[in-house]
């Protein structure tokens, strides 16, 4: 029987991975927006930054940063997801040396946000579950909290059309 | 608010929200539940680094001040306003260097509930990128 590769290059393989497609796009990297990984499970997280306010008066996050938040992290997470089987078995190299042709992401077709309380000046974060994923569509659900995980501050529900495989 | 001291100063503090004043979006009209905002193109915008195209989360971002800015115009709402709920549908890729304007407009308030519609175009303005629908709360009554 083949030995189970060691802990240290499953690690590395992954998330070569998930900082590639994350890096990818610039207005994650605008946003500051990081992801936390275990196993295959991803957390987003978004550090607070003075640029994120909307009302200077509370302060409270903008609107338009909760939704983007949220849908970066469903179009992270259904890539990550969709991915995770060609990642596993090597198929898809993301070494950067290699310059890696990085896969197309998901195509939003609507994001419906729901904003339960306030985001308060300080860290959020946010999960995803798919709810279906199909050959050409999925359905998302995403939750955002501040302080505690079951106090949301805004939940989202979003369509998408997947990429088409090259 | 159709004199120009009150866009003014309206524009004034829609351009004071740390996160707009961010993306360069500027408020060129506010008037009786209608908004305008245009944001211009900027390359820490981009979602998909292969074609240039800006991140849905922009669109979302100058959809959600513009729909705002039309409830605070509302002769109706007398305060400020927070988003309770944002339905952002997208139709198009937006092409790459053109500015963004949303337009939104606030169709019905009740005692407690401001209700908008909005689209965002880039050059093409006769074929938006995206529409909103959204509800915002309304300050300043009982």
């Amino acid at each position: 029987m083949k030995r189970p590769e060691p802990v240290q290059v499953v690690k590395q393989r992954r998330d070569a991975a998930l900082s590639a497609l994350v890096g990818g796009v610039p207005y994650i990297q605008y946003l500051g927006l990081t992801f936390d990984r275990r196993g295959d499970e991803l957390t987003g997280v978004l550090p607070f930054d003075e640029k994120l306010i909307g009302n200077p008066l509370l302060p409270a996050l903008h609107g338009g940063v909760t939704a983007a938040f949220l849908e970066a992290t469903a179009v992270i997470t259904l890539s990550w997801s969709y991915l995770w089987e060609d990642i596993e078995s090597g198929a898809l190299d993301f070494d950067p040396s290699a310059a890696p042709i990085l896969p197309r992401l998901p195509k939003t077709v609507d994001f419906s946000v729901d904003y339960l309380r306030s985001g308060l000046p300080r860290d959020a974060y946010a999960r995803a579950r798919i709810n279906r994923s199909g050959r050409r569509y999925a359905s998302v659900h995403v939750e955002g909290w501040q302080d505690n995980r079951d106090r949301l501050f805004a939940q989202a529900t979003g369509h998408f059309v997947m990429p088409q495989r090259r | 608010m159709s004199d120009p001291d009150k866009l003014k100063l309206a524009r004034q503090f829609i351009e004071a929200i740390p996160h707009s004043r961010d993306l360069g979006m500027k408020l060129t009209e506010m008037d009786d539940g209608v908004a305008v905002i245009t944001m211009p193109y900027d390359k820490r915008l981009i979602g998909d680094p292969e074609t240039g195209v800006i991140s849905g989360g922009a669109v979302s971002a100058v959809m959600d001040t513009c729909c705002g800015a039309a409830v605070m115009s509302h002769p109706e709402n007398l305060g400020g306003t927070a988003t309770l709920d944002l339905r952002i549908d997208y139709m198009r890729a937006a092409t790459p260097g053109q500015a963004i304007t949303a337009r939104a407009t606030c169709y019905h308030v009740t005692r407690s509930v401001a209700f908008v519609r909005a689209t965002a175009c880039d050059d093409d303005s006769d074929n938006p990128v995206a529409s909103a629908t959204g509800a915002f709360t309304v300050e300043g009554k009982v």
